[in-house]
């Protein structure tokens, strides 16, 4: 692999398996723009039927959570418990939850 | 040999000589994304190869087998077009041959969905689809060449016209095309052309390319003459049938 750095900006690819499923991050390809990303999308993350629909976001685009700043934003959510539905059983046939 | 099996290797030669040239891109391309799309080009392109070799053994039934036909001829028995045969000069090179000749086959195989012949109808259904993406991504890329940087106007201009003088030959019809055109069963390749020649000029207009004026063309590989390019591909291509002759694919 040459000229690492004339590859064009980097792209987070997104894949949806199935109509009505949540999309999720399948990792990052390089385009020059919109259309090139989403065919390269195609052809690195979904040749074996990952998926059928597809997402690509400029990874400049997304805003993070740094790593430094991880405990203030996640920690706090440790210790309550209550917070999660645990307390109560799930009807039959939620598949997605 | 029936007329049906040379037009049915016409098609199928294109398309195995043509993947074997985007397969010799394989880890050599520009960046590991465009590396990944050629090959799957290139796989789409045999698997095409493929079904037509397996059912044109078939209709031959003379014992050989699909990989006979695509491994086991010489080079004068090997009935692909002069373009699919040129050589991976440059990227620009690569993807000029890849976009004109994935024009010539969208519309090749439209006109096949129409055959009377049910394989060949079946095979251009199934195909298009590839087809139809192999179009975009070659049609993108031209437009982004010819509208980018001084140097990829100037390969992407020399590809053309080093290339244009193999596409003649596409819209020529052979003598068995010519006669399974009568039975409905090989496609209309003025149709074909017509229709190519519309798509290469919005192309080329959305890409601030120009037609060669030099009208020359060059013919023969339909039937057997090839380029200087052909000998080397099959030297390559067939090593492994001739070192291990009982090999399966």
């Amino acid at each position: 692999m040459s000229n690492l750095e004339n590859q064009g900006p980097l792209w987070e690819v997104f894949i949806q398996s199935k109509a009505g499923q949540p999309f999720k991050h399948a990792g990052s390809i390089h385009a020059y723009d919109k259309e090139m990303a989403i065919e390269n999308a195609r052809d690195v993350y979904t040749r074996r039927g990952e998926g059928t629909a597809l997402w690509v976001v400029p990874s400049a685009e997304i805003v993070a959570v740094s790593a430094s700043e991880a405990n203030t934003f996640f920690e706090p959510a440790d210790d309550k418990v209550y917070r999660h539905p645990t307390f109560y059983t799930l009807p039959e046939g939620v598949k997605q939850m | 040999m029936k007329s049906l099996v040379k037009y049915y290797l016409e098609i199928a030669d294109s398309s195995l000589i043509l993947s074997h040239r985007l397969a010799e891109n394989s880890s050599n391309g520009p960046f590991l994304e465009e590396d990944l799309a050629c090959t799957n080009v290139a796989l789409d392109l045999i698997g095409m190869a493929e079904s037509i070799y397996n059912e044109a053994a078939k209709v031959q039934a003379d014992g050989s087998s699909g990989d006979d036909l695509a491994y086991r001829r010489s080079e004068w028995e090997y009935h692909n077009n002069l373009l699919s045969e040129q050589p991976n000069t440059d990227f620009a090179h690569l993807m000029v041959r890849q976009f004109f000749l994935d024009t010539y086959h969208y519309y090749l195989l439209m006109e096949l969905t129409k055959s009377k012949d049910s394989f060949l109808a079946a095979v251009a259904t199934k195909s298009l689809k590839e087809v139809t993406y192999h179009l975009r991504r070659s049609s993108e890329w031209m437009i982004r060449l010819g509208n980018g940087t001084e140097e990829s106007i100037n390969r992407v201009s020399r590809a053309i016209d080093n290339l244009w003088r193999y596409t003649g030959e596409l819209f020529t019809a052979s003598e068995v095309d010519m006669e399974l055109r009568n039975k409905n069963i090989s496609a209309d390749l003025e149709v074909v052309k017509n229709e190519w020649e519309a798509k290469i000029s919005e192309v080329f207009y959305l890409a601030n390319l120009k037609r060669p004026e030099n009208q020359f063309q060059l013919f023969g590989g339909k039937e057997g003459r090839h380029s200087e390019y052909m000998g080397y591909i099959l030297s390559e291509m067939q090593f492994l049938t001739n070192k291990y002759p009982e090999a399966q694919w």
